[in-house]
């Protein structure tokens, strides 16, 4: 039988706030245990919770950046359950009326967009760590991560493959980083996402049972573990069997998805508006305040690159993949004033290469864009061949400065002078009689030995289109 | 509407209450009572009527983004009945 796929993810995006989402403790990552739990987020009796305007905001961000629709008033309701983690037994978050209804997002997979439907996005708190280790038996919990800001996003079961659902959780990473709400950082746990997953028979209008994919916190993990749930329940339903909704853990060192039998039980959360906060109310006045803040998305700016820059849609996406890079890469147009296209070449050929060696980010590199257009304005007035501009590359990387002082100090600058170059070639061929007699003998493949003779002799600064306008005449005889 | 003696053994489950097997009956017949109340009001027509949140007629009020709160771990972990590393030590508790 053929099977379709259907998954909806839930994706969990931490806020970029300073402070929490209801208290004025420290969102801070990497600070030692419960240094950053106030009493608000350790629920100690007689405190109350008071809504961040920053968390708003940057939800409301989102919203715009998705073409959602923005509640007008939306309210905060309690979750309960138990978890040490959990000091309140509640997590404050939105159910009936959240903040961001139904919007959308289109990706790309195998060279066709898709619109995926994004259902809604609400505000919540996060709750704490719990540590399972060398505690005597007993269980550690570190509250610093309670009550940080996060914004759940829920699609709609509109992903029909583990490709498309990384390729909407790549789109929307990129986009909460775009759009500044959110540092994207997969392994502090900062973005993360649970997918709900079931299969049905192909033609089959009603969906299948789902089972609940949880702790998926890479993009590789995200495609396996959905995968490998795939192959589960087809595996199950065609051996007889029956998926059961329930709530799975993906363990990527065994690359398998176990049941969490613990979490069926409270699944029964009891929702209720909570008393301590009031509805949360989004005029027009600050949707248009906000909309104001809301810089080029980056399927708006591939498209001007392309048009702009006359960049081949590949090129485009490399360079948009980060605002930074883009921004970079537009710095580095406008102060070269060099043929975009070379721009784009050594934008995403040798520097991002270098920064992927050194395994740093953009904003870590040793060469800004200053320094960097400098390099390009010399390859592009044919200071330096690609070649030795490679060499300058390297000692910029390395020693910093500018380019036109490197070239001038190691002497790197272009032979371009004809007749420098005409006596170099005349010495050449003078030097090797025998290979210019098999070469007008009919291997003409030996034109490159003669190139590279010249190169040679001025270590690599003739300028190539030069040597082989004067060396073909010459050889020709 | 009547709540039967598992819905009421469910619900202190949920809640983690303990009550006696033999007060199970006793409070399904009392939070029956109680929604017989609600389903009393619920015969009003409030198709009319926005749905409340909050009994008060207000919106909520924001605050600043600012970090406002200092470390008090030593002071809040001086009631936490055990402790070690910073950690709060409770129960084991593993998935």
């Amino acid at each position: 039988m053929e099977w379709e796929v259907v998954i909806g993810l839930e994706i969990h995006a931490q806020l970029a706030t300073k402070s929490k989402i209801f208290s004025g403790a420290s969102t801070a990552y990497g600070a030692a245990p419960n240094r950053q739990a106030c009493a608000v987020d350790l629920g100690l009796p007689g405190v109350l919770p008071v809504l961040n305007k920053e968390a708003v905001r940057m939800a409301v961000k989102f919203g715009l950046a998705i073409d959602a629709e923005i509640a007008p008033r939306s309210v905060f309701a309690r979750k309960n359950y138990f978890y040490p983690d959990l000091p309140k037994g509640y997590q404050i978050s939105q159910f009936e009326l959240p903040v961001v209804g139904i919007g959308h997002i289109d990706i790309e997979v195998d060279g066709k967009v898709k619109r995926i439907g994004v259902t809604r996005a609400h505000l919540e708190e996060d709750a704490g760590k719990s540590l399972h280790e060398d505690f005597h038996g007993q269980t550690g919990v570190d509250l610093n991560r309670a009550g940080t800001p996060l914004l759940e996003i829920v699609s709609e079961p509109d992903l029909r493959s583990a490709k498309e659902a990384v390729a909407y959780m790549k789109k929307l990473h990129e986009l909460v980083r775009y759009i500044d709400i959110c540092d994207g950082n997969m392994a502090e746990g900062s973005f993360r996402c649970d997918a709900n997953v079931s299969v049905r028979p192909k033609g089959q209008e009603e969906y299948g049972t789902r089972a609940e994919v949880k702790n998926l916190n890479s993009f590789r993990f995200i495609e396996k573990a959905i995968n490998h749930e795939v192959e589960r329940q087809i595996d199950l339903i065609e051996t007889g069997g029956k998926v059961v909704q329930e709530t799975r853990l993906y363990d990527a060192n065994k690359d398998e998805t176990r049941s969490m039998r613990s979490k069926e039980e409270a699944n029964d959360y009891r929702y209720f508006p909570d008393p301590d906060l009031l509805p949360l109310e989004v005029d027009e006045a600050l949707k248009a305040a906000i909309r104001k803040t809301l810089p080029e998305l980056p399927d708006e700016k591939r498209q001007r690159f392309i048009d702009e820059y006359n960049l081949s849609a590949y090129d485009a996406a490399i360079l948009t993949a980060t605002k930074e890079l883009a921004g970079f890469y537009e710095q580095v147009v406008k102060a070269s004033g060099a043929d975009p296209k070379l721009c784009s070449n050594w934008v995403t050929g040798e520097f991002s290469g270098a920064l992927n060696k050194a395994g740093i980010e953009l904003s870590d590199s040793p060469i800004n864009a200053e320094q960097f257009s400098g390099l390009i304005k010399r390859i592009s007035d044919e200071t330096v061949s690609g070649k030795i501009a490679k060499q300058v590359f390297e000692l910029l990387w390395e020693e910093g400065g500018d380019a036109d002082s490197i070239i001038e100090a190691k002497g790197l600058k272009q032979i371009t002078d004809s007749g420098a170059i005409e006596a170099i070639i005349d010495q050449i061929i003078a030097d090797n009689q025998g290979q210019v007699e098999q070469y007008r003998g009919g291997k003409t493949k030996l034109m490159g030995f003669f190139v590279g003779q010249v190169m040679k002799q001025t270590q690599g600064k003739a300028n190539p289109g030069e040597v082989n306008k004067l060396l073909k005449p010459k050889l020709d005889g | 509407m009547s709540l039967e003696v598992e819905d009421v053994t469910k619900i202190a489950r949920l809640a983690r209450l303990e009550i006696k097997s033999g007060d199970v009956e006793h409070y399904a017949s009392e939070l029956s009572g109680i929604l017989d109340f609600v389903d009393r009001l619920n015969a009003a027509d409030t198709s009319a009527v926005t749905p409340m949140a909050h009994p008060l007629e207000q919106v909520q009020r924001l605050r600043e983004d600012e970090v406002t709160e200092t470390n008090q771990r030593e002071l809040f972990q001086s009631i936490a009945p055990e402790v070690e590393d910073g950690l709060y030590l409770v129960p084991k508790v593993i998935e």
